[in-house]
């Protein structure tokens, strides 16, 4: 009796295994990993009817809830858009497939030098990443909600707000912002500057409404806080939804980042992915996604193209960066570091 | 026959081997490793630093309020249900688990709509003049999330174990002198025991592991340990103090099977 059941589950482990084996490695398709709302879909379709290839897509919320699926091969992606230091991080960890330049070349021929520039201090030499948004990470207020304007990270710590901030709830943007409070580096991994952040951030939480990530924006626009810390790309959109909100640099300066599009390297369709991120750098094409989802877009044609003058000029999709000089963009700290903020950030919000 | 018999439990006992057996498996060999795959204790005793624990503690607390809302509501319900004999009863019972119909995360999104501070139930409490209600990310949004979501697990087994009390007993009990209170408290709530014990475990055990309720009305502000758990497993990429964390939640969630079993046997 007991053979046979051992039999049984023998053939169930094939027929599993065999499920899990097939796959679609034959078909005609690319995945790609992206941030949320962070792509025209009729993109996706005017892709799918000019290559043929079927695009499978999925979304994450930050870069952090991106990593572990990624690297744990829970599921098979080709084309994913993480952030600067999350892309040095790849890199590092060998995730990451070298890009052939020859094959891409409305990246090559449209996006803005600087961009390229900007990028070497995540990826040296531009091996890895083609830049696909950019922009800051500042304050959305509510002009009318708000006694004086919002001009600095100081005021998500007036007791007056209580209850009207809304913060980011991902590591990196949460300690930032105690971060500059304080002058110090965003990359910090003193361990005497970090404690000092935690106990800011601890005592400026009976004074959070809510730590969110896409929520903002809705929260925002629906008048539901008067503050919150939010990316640059969404400050348009917010804008055109609610014309009470305003959006501003903080005087202590912020993070300047860059999402890029990487291959990993066990990418199963990887000459698809090619043509994927190639397609996206297109002008026209990063034009529509620009108009879709607000956030500023690295590509010069693209922006040449945009009619209205007033957001070509505008200060908050295009800022002239050379105005600050106290902004940085975040650095892989290691494994060590990483650890070190992971834990206290857990202190931060079990507190 | 009985090999027969074997037979026909052997989809189950597949099942049981690659979605419970296994899985099991994997999390007490992650939770008893580290990094470098050697045995070690501390992804359990990791739950006595100070946010591990204070995230337990609040877990507890917020499930046992939760538990005790839920059978205050639940067992007048099934009472006055068990007493409706028929399709009446049967009806009622279909209104009430009508909104489990529904997407759980869409139910517990809408109360996110109905508490907000700009939300539903505000504004027609402010076109009323009445104060705004203050709840939404704080602990009670989270109890009244947990009491609305699981209050059906407890409502349905009292009310089996309710109906099936034969009605000669209670006459009995009348006959011989019994008031109505004392024959509720000496007849009707020994007998329900079963019901009250698989409804406590049904509302207790999802309420202590849930980490979307405290998320969706809590506004990541009061993390629970299905949180912490949560997000060692997706954020920080540790699966050894996520697995580790994730037994001591066992044991706690074995000690409520035990208690609650040991109360059984005295009754």
């Amino acid at each position: 009796m007991k053979k046979r059941c051992f039999v049984l589950f023998i053939i169930c482990f094939v027929f599993l295994a065999a499920g899990c084996g097939a796959g679609e490695q034959n078909d005609n398709v690319v995945i790609v990993y992206n941030w949320g709302e962070y792509v025209d879909p009729e993109v996706l379709e005017l892709f799918e009817a000019e290559t043929g290839i079927r695009v499978i897509y999925d979304e994450f919320e930050t870069n952090e809830t991106m990593f572990p699926k990624v690297e744990a091969g829970a599921a098979e992606y080709d084309v994913v858009c993480p952030s600067d230091y999350m892309i040095s991080k790849m890199i590092q960890k060998d995730m990451l497939m070298e890009l052939d330049m020859e094959h891409l070349p409305n990246a090559q021929q449209n996006i803005g030098t600087q961009y390229w520039q900007q990028s070497e201090g995540f990826d040296p030499g531009n091996r890895y990443s083609v830049p696909y948004c950019w922009g800051t990470v500042g304050i959305l207020y509510n002009k009318t909600m708000v006694e004086e304007p919002i001009t600095s990270w100081a005021q998500l710590w007036d007791e007056k707000y209580r209850d009207e901030i809304l913060m980011q709830d991902s590591v990196r943007d949460a300690f930032m912002v105690a971060e500059k409070l304080y002058g110090y580096s965003m990359n910090t991994t003193s361990e005497q500057e970090l404690l000092a952040a935690r106990d800011a951030l601890i005592r400026q939480k009976p004074l959070v409404q809510a730590y969110v990530v896409d929520q903002v924006r809705d929260k925002m626009i629906g008048g539901e806080a008067a503050i919150g810390v939010i990316y640059s790309g969404e400050a348009i959109y917010t804008q055109y939804e609610n014309n009470s909100l305003e959006y501003v640099i903080p005087e202590e300066g912020t993070n300047v980042w860059i999402d890029s599009w990487v291959i990993l390297k066990n990418a199963p369709h990887k000459e698809n992915a090619e043509r994927f991120i190639d397609f996206m750098c297109r002008g026209d094409i990063a034009l529509k996604n620009f108009e879709y989802i607000t956030y500023s877009t690295p590509n010069e044609a693209a922006k040449a193209m945009i009619e209205d003058e007033a957001v070509r000029n505008s200060p908050i999709a295009f800022p002239d960066l050379s105005r600050y000089d106290n902004l940085e963009t975040y650095i892989y700290l290691g494994e060590e570091g990483d650890a070190l903020y992971n834990e206290l950030w857990k202190e931060v919000k079990t507190y | 026959m009985n090999s027969k018999k074997h037979l026909l439990a052997a989809p189950y006992a597949a099942w049981a081997a690659i979605f419970i057996i296994v899985p099991l498996g994997m999390i007490l060999y992650y939770g008893l490793t580290d990094k470098s795959g050697s045995f070690t204790l501390e992804n359990l005793l990791a739950i006595a630093s100070p946010g591990h624990a204070r995230s337990l503690w609040r877990s507890v607390w917020l499930s046992l309020i939760s538990t005790a809302v839920c059978f205050l509501l639940a067992y007048p319900l099934a009472m006055i249900l068990a007493g409706k004999k028929g399709r009446n009863g049967s009806f009622i019972i279909l209104i009430f688990i009508l909104p489990m119909w529904m997407n759980f995360l869409l139910r517990t999104l809408a109360w996110q709509t109905l508490l907000e501070k700009t939300g539903v139930i505000n504004s027609i409490l402010a076109f009323l003049g009445l104060p705004a209600l203050k709840i939404i990310n704080t602990p009670s949004a989270i109890v009244l999330g947990m009491v609305y979501n699981f209050l059906p697990f407890m409502v349905l087994p009292l009310y089996n174990a309710l109906s099936k009390i034969d009605e000669n007993v209670i006459h009995a009990a009348k006959d011989l002198g019994a008031n109505k209170i004392q024959t509720f408290f000496r007849i009707i709530l020994p007998l329900s025991v079963p019901g009250i014990i698989s409804g406590i475990t049904m509302v207790f055990v999802p309420a202590l592991t849930t980490f979307v309720i405290s998320t969706l009305l809590g506004g990541s502000k009061v993390l629970l340990i299905g949180n912490i758990i949560e997000q060692e497993f997706t954020q920080a990429g540790n699966w050894h103090l996520g697995s580790g964390l994730s037994i001591v939640l066992m044991v706690f969630i074995l000690i409520n099977m035990v208690v609650t079993a040991l109360f059984d046997k005295e009754e």
